[in-house]
């Protein structure tokens, strides 16, 4: 089992075990992750799960479709480069470990 | 034992035992729910799941290691039977009593039945919870011919994942049009089209007087204009009812819901109410409203924790929901009732257009056809007070960004 680490904005960080089945975001809610709330559960309605992944990994998840481009067009938190929509994220069986940075606001 | 009780396990009343933990509250959190999952995503239920793209392990939103860490008690497959506000008690079907110094009444809606001579015939289902959806799935891959009550959403989302099955769909409505009170006539029209293509009748103003059967089991639907339609299954889908008895017996005040304050507070000081069973004032909807979406029940239930832990969040966010059907994604932010002006951006022709709803020039609502950039400027803008001319918003030159942007350098 992989393992996510994710960080809030004040530097306190839970680890969540994760499989390889379920999302980033589900991962989040399930573990009851602050700021992550993926309304919609994982259908690209909602885009309350924006996360920042590590930038050093950004290149190991696959890249973004054009919906997810299209809600990240106008999140509340600032929009990077390294801003995903977590529900699209699943960990790739290369990597244990992925860092994803909880935004301050979500939509 | 006492501390914070909350009554229902779904979004609204995890979210608040949730907000109030992390705003401090320290004491005992008991939930208690008559339903025997671990708290659960409803949406998929009409969607995905029917489709089987969602399994079952994908509904779960919460799971025990969750309510361990949160130190909350889950009390499932109880129901709580009375509410005693004096006492500060509730009285649960197992004859136990739990004591609180809080209270959050949680207990969404139900669905609306119909009462045609025969609706208590085997194969006349409802779509609520997740035994509901389970049951249906399982009719659903037997039936041949479906009948469809009710042009709402989850009517339509149950039509277009049955069509997607492959049975004969019908979806009878008595509005003139498909979610006459929810969308204008330009997604109602597209939407119509959508499922027609997709080999769905849909028949507009026309109500069902009676559900025909043979040995106790449906058979199909006789409607008022004496059509008879033949149905191996029959979907009723006609809008959601308040479970605020529970409260009204108390004495706490009910106007269709369970009436709160913008921290979800009640008339009795400490007990509180969110989601689907609560009315809340509305400065989006200029008035009083009873909301059924999920961003609804976990926002509201959010400012309900804050407030339970002595901490302080109103609930003020623009109100938004969403329904996917076929490859459909339709998109909702604010309320459009009452607007006197509508601009249209993107053509229906193209499956791609979002119709912005203005009244006295102010932006204040908009519904996305296959347009998730739109409704993502909108509802940031409705949310600032900021409009966009009806002439910029039909423009597809005019960067609805620009003005976002406007908002970011405000805010800096
Ligand atoms: C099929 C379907 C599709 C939907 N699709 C969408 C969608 O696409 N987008 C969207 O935003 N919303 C959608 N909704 C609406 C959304 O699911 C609801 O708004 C949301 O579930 C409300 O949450 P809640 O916590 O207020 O209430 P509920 O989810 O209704 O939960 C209330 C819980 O309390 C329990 N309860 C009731 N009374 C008692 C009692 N006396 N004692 C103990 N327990 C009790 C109930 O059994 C239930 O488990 C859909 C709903 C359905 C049914
Ligand atoms: S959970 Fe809704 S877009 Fe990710």
């Amino acid at each position: 089992m992989a393992r996510v680490r994710f960080v809030q904005r004040d530097g306190t960080e839970k680890n969540v075990e994760i499989g390889s089945s379920i999302s980033v975001m589900m991962a989040a809610v399930r573990n009851g992750v602050r700021g992550i709330d993926g309304e919609c559960g994982g259908c690209l309605d909602c885009a309350t799960c924006h996360v920042y992944v590590d930038e050093a990994q950004a290149g190991l998840v696959p890249p973004p479709t054009e919906d997810e481009i299209e809600l990240l067009s106008n999140v509340t938190a600032p929009r990077r480069s390294n801003s995903r929509l977590s529900c699209q994220i699943k960990i790739p069986s290369s990597i244990d470990e992925l860092i994803v940075f909880v935004p301050e606001n979500q939509s | 034992m006492s501390g914070l009780v909350v009554i229902g396990a779904s979004y609204a009343g995890i979210q608040s035992a949730l907000s109030a933990r992390e705003a401090g509250y320290a004491d005992n959190i008991t939930v208690v729910c008559d339903e025997t999952w671990l708290p659960y995503q409803r949406p998929p239920l009409s969607k995905g799941f029917l489709l089987g793209t969602t399994g079952e392990d994908n509904l779960v939103l919460r799971d025990e290691a969750f309510f361990k860490n949160e130190r909350i008690d889950l009390v499932l497959g109880h129901r709580a039977v009375g509410i005693d506000p004096r006492a500060r008690q509730i009285e649960v079907d197992n004859d136990a009593t739990l004591t609180f110094d809080k209270l959050v009444i949680a207990t969404g809606s139900r669905a609306r039945r119909i009462s045609a001579p025969g609706a208590e015939l085997d194969g006349v289902c409802y779509l609520r919870s997740v035994a509901d959806a389970i049951d249906l799935k399982a009719r659903l891959a037997q039936a041949a011919e479906v009948v469809i009550v009710g042009g709402g959403f989850i009517g339509l989302e149950v039509a277009s994942s049955a069509a997607k099955s492959g049975k004969k769909v019908t979806v009878v409505e008595s509005m003139t049009r498909l979610l006459e009170r929810a969308v204008c006539p330009l997604v109602s029209e597209f939407l119509h089209a959508t499922h027609r293509q997709s080999g769905v009748e849909v028949l507009m103003g026309e109500t069902v007087i009676a559900i025909d059967g043979a040995s106790g089991r449906v058979a199909g639907v006789t409607l008022a204009s004496g059509t008879r339609l033949p149905a191996d299954l029959v979907l009723v889908g006609v809008g959601g009812i308040a479970n605020d008895d529970l409260a009204c017996a108390a004495g706490i005040t009910c106007t269709n819901g369970i009436v709160v304050d913008e921290h979800g507070r009640t008339g009795h000081q400490d007990i509180y109410a969110a989601g689907d069973c609560a009315n809340h004032y509305s400065r989006f909807a200029n008035g009083w409203v009873r909301l059924e979406s999920v961003q609804n029940a976990q926002d509201q239930a959010k400012a309900a924790g804050l407030a339970i832990a002595g901490s302080h969040g109103p609930y003020d966010a623009v109100p938004r929901f969403w329904s996917d059907q076929y490859s459909v994604k339709l998109q909702i932010v604010g309320l459009s009732a009452g607007h006197d002006r509508t601009a249209v951006r993107g053509s229906a022709d193209d499956g791609r257009f979002t119709v912005f709803f203005y009244r006295n020039g102010k932006l204040i609502a908009a519904d996305s056809i296959n347009r998730p950039g739109d409704q993502m400027a909108a509802r940031r803008l409705i949310a600032a007070g900021l409009s966009p001319t009806p002439e910029q918003a039909e423009d597809p030159s005019f960067d609805l960004k620009s003005l976002v942007k406007a908002i970011e350098t405000i805010n800096v």
